[in-house]
């Protein structure tokens, strides 16, 4: 059965003035980057309404980017699956392969304006890294990437598109040598840099105006989905589903359906080896609020308040926070929160494949393996849309390895 | 009147000025904490600053996240923390301290009953790294109703309508982090810093420490021609780790700094 609620609010009306939604979200930062933060909220304000930024940014993403994406229905694996019909939001047609470089060339532009020289950014996976270099090379600016050493052994292919690029790619080798530890590194870069540099944050999270400011750059894909939906199909879907790390392509597909109370919501968190077994990086469904970079929201961590690793096969969903505004759709119960296993994730990764052609990211096949739960619930006149937010030929070493096969 | 306030006020009477170490609880080992808390008392320190270890202190340099994770490593916690200032009070009931760190332990130990476990153990400020005035207000009322002091830190970036913002909510002294940067960074401007604090003089009373970028005497006796207090921090951490194996030379030498700041912080020119 698909979930729905009434709602209570005006989801277009949050987050307020000072970035809280609800109880989550803020500006947890030290004052040295108060100024700055504030310096970007007032640009990216006049941005947002400045009709040539906007028609701008709108040329961007249909020349550079290649949007709209298509929305694909997945006839033969809806068959196979004998429920609903299940559509693709093909964020894996992007340039880069993912849908990370809607930010991207959104934040640039904003640095551009800003007139800023130096683009800094973190990754986990390697696509934000990937999507910021992109556009730094585009706009000829110096682009530093920070990657956990751990990560920049699991994406060596990643790595190298950075560098060809013309990013600098800095290991950094503290704390879990994880994405978190990158986002860590990245702020001491921008607080003593902040004259000329940039600070690119890839997902939801981060002090305000970052979740603001990427959902609205990410919220892209929803409006062209529920559009799409509504021409080719005429009526919005039953259901949204989508993986969750720090939640950006999530939030880009769900916001604009909030309003629409009749379309259930559905977040899928990586369970790693299995939630009871302690790796995971299942926030939202295993943690509790706290405050970690600049925000307020759900946790990972122990009773001490000390942040725990965190485990993934997919390098973009290990991240033991959240972006603040899912904490706050978790607990007012507008959307709902799963997580599927390693395990699930990659016969979701080989189902896509084998049986529509085409390959996942192994973050996008979380998203994926919970549709295989999902569609037989439903009947077949009803429907999912479920963002495809990459593509996977980033992954097929890890998927290799795991199968004990040396490319 | 609390134990900082007392202090600068005394300080003030005799015309000197503060001296604030910095150290992380914990590091290199819990058990050389306290100890180490009284070597700098009597080496001349005024205040002490004690650093709660955290995995991710995202606005410190190498030195001292690499100090929070050996406390860490020792299973140092907030509760330790407060343990262990506990346990200093048994034989210092005078030396005003501080508690530095992030807000996500405070979090978790949740506030009214981390307020009431530090009053109770002689905690007299927090300094929560990553607590803004704006979002301040939960975690400070209920300090100041304890009687502990909320520290706040100002930026060279900070203007003067933050400064204005901050000052109402803060008690005991303003920490002015001295440079752009995170803590151990390069070399402070003292020119700079002695412009900045007079625009702060004009728009608060409390006392200024200075901190970021004070690694030896005679930048100390500089920023204490011009501040209120001295706060030096990652330099001595780093020597605490130079000479982690060593606890009785680790001892004598950081002392040694202190004193040999605080003899060119009093030195009369």
């Amino acid at each position: 059965m698909v979930k729905t609620m009434r709602n209570p609010v005006d989801f277009s009306q949050f987050p307020d003035q000072r970035g809280h939604f609800g109880r989550y979200g803020g500006r947890f930062v030290a004052e040295t980057l108060m100024e700055a933060l504030h310096e970007l909220d007032e640009a990216w304000r006049t941005c947002r309404s400045d009709p040539e930024f906007l028609a701008e940014l709108d040329l961007d993403l249909a020349r550079y980017v290649g949007r709209p994406t298509p929305l694909y229905h997945a006839e033969r694996w809806s068959q196979k699956l004998g429920g609903a019909q299940i559509y693709l939001k093909r964020e894996d047609l992007n340039h880069t392969g993912a849908h990370k470089i809607n930010n991207t060339v959104g934040q640039a532009l904003v640095a551009k304006r800003m007139g800023k020289t130096r683009l800094i950014a973190e990754t986990g996976a390697g696509q934000h890294g990937v999507a910021s270099a992109t556009v730094a090379a585009r706009l000829g600016m110096e682009c530093v990437v920070y990657m956990g050493a751990e990560d920049i052994q699991r994406q060596a292919l990643n790595v190298y598109r950075m560098r060809l690029l013309g990013a600098t790619v800095q290991p950094v080798t503290s704390g879990s040598r994880t994405l978190k530890d990158a986002l860590n590194e990245a702020l001491r870069d921008w607080v003593a840099n902040i004259d000329n540099t940039f600070y690119m944050i890839g997902t939801v999270a981060g002090p305000h105006p970052y979740p603001l400011m990427v959902r609205e750059f990410q919220a892209v894909i929803g409006r062209e989905a529920r559009e799409q939906m509504l021409t080719d199909y005429g009526r919005l879907p039953d259901a949204l589903v989508a993986c969750v790390g720090g939640g950006s392509n999530a939030i880009g597909l769900f916001h604009p359906f909030l309003n629409d109370a009749e379309v259930a919501i559905y977040g899928v968190e990586a369970a790693g080896l299995g939630i009871e077994t302690g790796h995971h990086a299942a926030t939202l469904c295993a943690g509790r609020p706290g405050v970690l970079h600049g925000n307020r929201t759900y946790l990972l961590n122990d009773a001490n308040g000390q942040i725990t690793e965190t485990h993934s096969v997919s390098a973009g969903l290990d991240y033991p926070g959240v972006g603040p505004e899912h904490a706050w759709l978790k607990d007012i119960g507008r959307a709902h929160y799963v997580a599927v296993t390693d395990e699930q994730a990659i016969q979701g990764f080989h189902d896509l494949t084998l049986t529509e052609g085409i390959i996942p990211a192994l973050e996008s096949s979380h998203a994926l393996a919970y549709v295989t739960q999902l569609a037989p619930t439903l009947r077949r006149d009803q429907s999912i849309v479920v963002n495809l937010s990459g593509r996977g030929d980033k992954d097929i070493y890890t998927v290799a390895a795991l199968e004990g096969i040396q490319l | 009147m609390n134990r900082i306030a007392r202090r600068f006020q005394d300080l003030r009477r005799t015309g000197r000025k503060a001296l604030i170490p910095y150290i992380t609880a914990g590091d290199p080992r819990p058990a050389l904490t306290v100890p180490m808390l009284h070597t700098l008392v009597e080496a001349g320190a005024d205040l002490l600053e004690l650093g709660v270890p955290f995995s991710d202190p995202m606005a410190d340099g190498p030195v001292i996240q690499k100090a929070c994770e050996r406390a860490l490593s020792h299973g140092m916690s907030l509760r330790g923390v407060l343990e262990l200032v506990r346990e200093f009070r048994q034989t210092d009931s005078e030396t005003p301290l501080v508690l530095m760190g992030y807000l996500n332990p405070i979090e978790s130990f949740g506030y009214e009953a981390f307020v009431a476990s530090a009053g109770a153990a002689g905690v007299d400020g927090v300094l929560t790294v990553d607590l803004p005035p704006e979002e301040a207000a939960e975690l400070a009322e209920p300090l100041m109703a304890a009687g502990i002091d909320p520290i706040f830190l100002l930026a060279p970036t900070s203007s003067a309508e933050r400064i204005r913002q901050t000052a109402p909510l803060a008690r005991g002294y303003l920490y002015y982090v001295s440079l752009k940067g995170v803590t151990g960074s390069a070399i402070i401007n003292v020119d700079e810093v002695a412009n900045k604090l007079a625009q702060i003089r004009a728009l608060t009373d409390l006392p200024l420490g200075v901190g970021f970028g004070i690694k030896d005497p005679f930048t100390a006796a500089a920023i204490a021609q011009v501040a209120d207090a001295v706060v030096v921090g990652s330099t001595l951490v780093s020597k605490m780790a130079e000479l982690a194996d060593d606890p009785e030379s680790m001892r004598r030498e950081v002392g040694a700094m202190i004193a040999a700041m605080r003899l060119a912080m009093d030195a009369k020119d």
